[in-house]
């Protein structure tokens, strides 16, 4: 299929693509990074704590002594886990992360300057693969993401992983199907796949985002979301209080550290998608550009917001709610929008 | 809510109060009704509400909670007991210490030792007096003893030192000649009570 923004723009080169690549692997990587910050300063703020602050100026500087940590510590493996697996599980999750965030539209497309050697006068697009099954692509990268959290589980000959990873494998029963059902319904009003025509068909304004022909499965898409990325709610994996770290347990240093940006990594995709299929998504030139980063930033803060506030299910009722209760309403909801297209 | 609430220890005489949370439903269809109740009483809604108001009255209304403890203190209670403060006469300026003995006899810790003997003008003077603060367990015997309100516990309670003798001294324990003025008098322990005239009453030999 092709899709009506692309035919009007600059040839997409090899080289354009792979700068793409590059740009998105250091920014979401170190946005992912600031990401923690964020989410440190925003928990501190509304329980009445400054959070940190001695690190730089407002501690902001805490992200580069973290890493600084994280780089530095030691790498252990534990003494009867896999340990081929043990060492892939977190690179799993981080690619996966990386691999979805390249079918989404993240920041302008831009041209390189003319007077920069070698590289002058690349395009390069706003999505690094623009593939006509956009949706499909990005879902399936980030519930393969999920393997991260199940190998490394049980991998490491660790009784708390174990259990982090048979929850990995009931959030994974539990959500995918709403994920997927509660797509379905603006897919079947967009009629496509692309997050290209999803962001051309709301274009006209505030009045038609999908959101308002679709609340039903905008706040379906959100609680599936908010299970995707391990959120509370829905945290399961690695709830301390529980299960000591879940999957995590026996990771240090930078591997642990991995598993982190690919969580972040999927909070900032599961924002995009649900900022262009249900809020509209970004316009035209860098101004338009603002108001997606504005969208995902709400996303973001309300994935912080909500973890302040609320207190997290067990995993029997996470089944529960995603099979007995989410299920049959985005069926529903299908039922209805498919009446609707037809009448 | 005061203090004494909470000392009470007589179970029953407190005023609790019995949560209401309704009855446990026990059918598919009380439990459907208590979900869809849950669902739509946006309960969930008053949590977010919740933290939102703590975050705006933290950020704008000057009701953050974090005291930066280095750089800013909480007051401490007039009773508190931390490293000892000898103090001096507001007149003289001499310790007022009497050389008694009393706190190096009443300490459960054994951890006061003091010699004394007669100056050039044949007074009683203290010539030895230290305090192991690595035994001392800060009971506040010692300043309830003493005749004089000579050992009193100060406000010092910062005390990770390179050495336990930074503070041991009956030097470093004195108050600084220079800073007579400031000396603080003592409320807490074997201080004098603020009700006391209240409570003088009749000696047993006189009933
Ligand atoms: S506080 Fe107690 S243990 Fe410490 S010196 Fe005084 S009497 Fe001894
Ligand atoms: S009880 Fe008081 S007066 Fe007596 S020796 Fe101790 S500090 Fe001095």
């Amino acid at each position: 299929m092709e899709t009506t923004l692309v035919e009007n723009l600059p040839e997409v080169t090899a080289a354009g693509v792979l700068i793409k690549a590059v740009i998105i692997m250091a920014v979401i990587s170190a946005i992912a990074g600031f990401g923690t910050y964020i989410e440190r300063k925003v928990l501190a703020f509304m329980q009445r704590r400054l959070g940190p602050m001695h690190v730089g100026p407002y501690g902001l500087l805490q992200l580069a002594a973290d890493g600084i940590k994280l780089f530095t510590k030691e790498d252990i493996v534990p003494q009867n886990a896999n340990k081929f697996i043990f060492m892939i599980a977190p690179i799993i999750t981080a690619a996966t992360a990386f691999i979805a965030l390249s079918a989404v539209p993240v920041f302008p497309d831009f041209t390189i300057p003319e007077f920069i050697p070698l590289l002058g006068g690349t395009f390069v697009p706003s999505i690094a693969a623009d593939l006509n099954i956009g949706i499909l692509f990005v879902l399936g990268m980030m519930a393969a993401g999920l393997y991260g959290p199940l190998l490394a589980g049980m991998s490491q000959a660790n009784k708390w992983g174990i259990i982090g990873a048979a929850r990995t494998a009931v959030q994974f029963l539990s959500y995918e199907v709403v994920t997927g059902l509660s797509i379905l319904a603006p897919i079947m009003i967009v009629g496509s796949l692309s997050f290209v025509d999803f962001n051309n068909a709301q274009s006209a304004g505030i009045g038609s985002w999908l959101i308002w022909q679709q609340p039903v499965a905008f706040v379906l898409f959100l609680i599936a979301g908010f299970a995707e990325t391990n959120r509370t709610p829905f945290d399961l994996l690695e709830h301390e209080a529980e299960v000591v770290s879940g999957y995590a347990t026996e990771y240090a240093g930078m591997r642990w550290g991995m598993f982190f940006i690919g969580e972040y990594a999927n909070m900032i995709t599961v924002s995009i998608i649900a900022a262009i299929v249900f809020l509209g998504g970004y316009s035209e030139g860098t101004l338009g550009w603002l108001t997606i980063i504005l969208k995902v930033g709400f996303f973001f803060f309300l994935m912080l917001w909500v973890r302040a506030s609320w207190p997290h299910v067990r995993p029997d009722q996470l089944m529960w709610l995603c099979w007995k209760v989410l299920m049959p309403i985005a069926l529903i909801n299908i039922l209805i929008t498919a009446l609707v297209i037809l009448v | 809510m005061s203090l004494e609430q909470f000392k009470n220890r007589n179970v029953g005489t407190q005023n609790y109060k019995t949560l209401d949370l309704g009855e446990t439903p026990t059918s598919g269809l009380d439990r459907f009704k208590q979900v869809a109740k849950r669902t739509f009483k946006r309960e969930l809604f008053v949590g977010l509400y919740v933290t939102m108001r703590e975050m705006i009255n933290a950020l704008f209304r000057g009701n953050m909670h974090t005291v930066k403890y280095p750089f800013e203190k909480l007051p401490i209670s007039p009773r508190y007991r931390a490293i000892h403060d000898m103090l001096r006469l507001l007149e003289s300026g001499h310790y007022r210490c009497i050389g008694c003995g009393l706190c190096e006899k009443i300490c459960i810790s054994n951890c006061i030792t003091m010699d004394t003997r007669y100056d050039e003008n044949q007074r009683k003077e203290v010539s030895e007096y230290t305090i192991n603060f690595g035994r001392c367990i800060f009971c506040g015997y010692c300043a309830e003893v003493c005749p004089e309100l000579a050992i009193v516990h100060g406000p010092r309670y910062e005390n990770a030192s390179e050495q336990r003798a930074s503070f041991s001294l009956f030097e470093d324990m004195l108050t600084p000649i220079d800073q007579l003025n400031l000396q603080q008098e003592y409320d807490g322990f074997g201080a004098v009570s603020p009700n006391a005239d209240d409570n003088i009453k009749k000696t047993p030999l006189a009933y």
